[in-house]
């Protein structure tokens, strides 16, 4: 009797232990969880939104590889990278063959890099940058990308807005590695110094490049950058023309040490450039301030700036669609308002 | 090589732009029954690009244009636009109807790319994104299927040679860049690439004469597995209006209370 009990006893104690060991199986697992970020850099400099990307990256838990390409980046944009608190490594790739970022050959060598790191997510921000190059290595990796996400409920449960923001969409993704990108607004909080993260060389696929890069013209500014921006002063169609844009708006957001924003409107009839266009095609923004006027706050142009923290507006029409998202109001010509208020912003 | 261009557009069906979408009961998607639905505005850019680029008698002939759309039953209404718009024929992806927007864009890049093959095309142009999900993927994910190269965002497209020589500017963050590929290539448009005509009353009639093929992705070999679940869709935050003020004075003071200023 008693034997028998002993060793149905220790069956059973064996059988927790394997219990056990199945159990801690799913905790294993989320220890493996391995991220990297794909960083944009240009001329040794880290570009835009990077910070979103690790960020989100340090969210999900697990350790953070950075990832970084381009000539001659370790001494520059990687070492910059380097010092962000937090990070495992940062794996740099240094081929003038990356600089442009053109995903014909930086798409299959990020891939190798992929595989060789194992890792479980790739995080990107939903830059010009990252919309071009990840969906490319999502289709190499053969799985479904998962765009502009704006929350992390869990490591493979994401929320995105759809519809121009209209609906919120919460995903979860089957695929065994989530290529991501992430919405710069949406995460925050990065420190981007004391880190002291090794930087390593990573895998040069040295793919042919199908595309030549010809020529680029970039807006130059002294202004802040748009997505980045504390404050950001925005202007429609309302400006008329791009001499009473310049005029009018641009003395404002100097006196605020605001970006420039415009319409959808604004941009096409050429008073603004392209690159300033905020909205569900052009860029997202959620700032401290979004100061706009003569904007009338069609959908399309909400989706990119609802998310902003104190939205004032100035318009002569009390019926604009803008003011049942302002936070303050005022109805006016921004002709006669808007250099008031520059005015009064100056002496204050 | 290429001896002239044999276009594939690929258009989705989508709710107008001007609607605004209200979320179904279930939280399971958007309301889509008795919603206006129209072609998604991308969309219409490309084929705009493509009959201008026809029209345009550059040094490669257009051959032929190539329409198609994956969706429900009312997918060839948007269908006959593409094709009163001035593309030659079309292929409706019979895939039924469903909340979720249809399948997913891994999907339709393998679908695009089993059509490119069969067809023997060397210029897809798609829109950028699709107004309803905004994940803006299928061009880039089609390229890299394909190994083809890929120019986003496009806002001019210009062939500058027999041998299949393009350059595409195309909107990056903080102005535009210039880039030169070869054909067979993948392009993706943007807003500023052009202004799509209205289709005509006649070419409306023609259009109705014009090849409209029905297939299904099991033709194409492909299958339509999901990778992502849907596990809910909700209503963002709502946003009300703090009122209006009186005057200049009135908005500074507003805005130095709530800590903006």
């Amino acid at each position: 009797m008693i034997p028998i009990a002993r060793s149905s006893v220790l069956r059973a104690a064996r059988s927790q232990i394997y219990a056990a060991r199945t159990l801690t199986s799913p905790a294993s697992l989320a220890r493996l969880l391995s991220t990297l970020a794909v960083l944009e850099q240009r001329d040794g400099k880290l570009q835009g939104s990077y910070a979103s990307a690790i960020a989100a990256a340090q969210k999900l838990g697990g350790p953070v590889t950075a990832f970084l390409a381009g000539s001659g980046v370790k001494g520059t944009s990687a070492a910059e990278a380097a010092k962000i608190k937090g990070l495992d490594k940062v794996i740099a790739v240094e081929n003038d063959a990356y600089e442009k970022g053109l995903p014909e050959n930086y798409a299959p060598m990020l891939l190798e890099n992929i595989k060789t790191g194992d890792f479980t997510h790739i995080i990107a921000p939903h830059s010009a940058f990252g919309k071009s190059l990840l969906p490319r290595v999502a289709a190499l990796l053969d799985v479904q990308q998962i765009s502009d996400i704006t929350a992390i409920e869990s490591e493979d449960t994401f929320v995105r807005p759809i519809y121009a923001g209209n609906a919120i969409l919460t995903v979860q993704s089957s695929d065994k590695v989530k290529v991501i990108t992430v919405r710069g607004t949406a995460f925050q909080g990065v420190e981007l110094e004391g880190g002291s993260a090794e930087i390593v060389d990573g895998v040069d696929t040295n793919a042919p490049a199908q595309t030549e890069w010809v020529s680029e013209e970039l807006t130059k500014s002294e202004r802040p950058d748009l997505a980045t921006a504390s404050r950001v002063v925005s202007g429609g169609r309302g400006l008329k023309s791009k001499e009473e844009f310049d005029r009018v708006m641009l003395p404002l957001a100097d006196a605020l040490g605001a970006a420039i924003g415009a319409s959808r409107a604004a941009v096409d009839s050429g008073f603004a450039d392209n690159s300033l266009q905020v909205g569900q095609t052009g860029k997202n923004v959620a700032p401290e301030l979004y100061l706009c006027a003569g904007i009338s706050g069609a959908i399309q142009h909400l989706a990119g700036m609802k998310d902003s923290k104190v939205i004032a507006a100035i318009n002569k029409d009390p019926e604009a669609p803008i003011f049942q998202v302002a936070d303050v109001g005022l109805v006016g010509d921004l002709f006669d308002k808007v250099p008031e208020l520059t005015e009064k912003v100056k002496s204050a | 090589m290429a001896s002239g261009l044999r276009i594939l557009v690929p258009v989705k069906r989508v709710i107008d732009y001007a609607v605004k979408p209200r979320i179904n009961k279930a939280q399971t998607g958007v309301e889509t029954a008795g919603v206006k639905h129209s072609l998604n505005p991308f969309d219409e850019l490309s084929i705009e690009e493509a009959v201008r680029l026809r029209e345009r008698k550059g040094p490669l002939k257009v051959e032929n244009i190539l329409a198609l759309s994956a969706g429900g039953p009312k997918t060839p209404d948007v269908l006959r636009t593409a094709m009163a718009m001035g593309a030659d024929r079309a292929f409706h992806i019979d895939v039924g109807d469903s909340a979720d927007g249809g399948p997913e864009p891994l999907t339709v890049a393998k679908m695009l790319k089993a059509v490119v093959e069969k067809e023997n095309i060397n210029l897809v142009l798609l829109g950028k994104q699709a107004i309803d999900g905004d994940q803006g993927q299928t061009g880039q994910m089609l390229a890299g299927l394909l190994g083809w190269p890929q120019a986003t965002q496009a806002s001019k497209v210009d062939v500058k040679d027999e041998a299949g020589t393009v350059e595409i500017t195309h909107e990056v963050d903080g102005g535009v860049e210039t880039l030169r590929a070869k054909l067979p290539l993948v392009i993706t448009t943007d807003l500023r690439l052009n202004e799509p005509r209205y289709a005509s009353l006649p070419n409306i009639m023609k259009a109705k004469k014009k090849p409209l093929e029905k297939k299904t992705l099991a033709d194409l070999g492909v299958e339509d597995t999901r990778r992502l679940k849907t596990l809910k869709v909700t209503e963002p935050p709502a946003r009300t209006g703090g009122g209006k003020v009186e005057d200049v004075d009135g908005l500074v003071s507003k805005l130095k209370e709530l800590g903006a200023l």
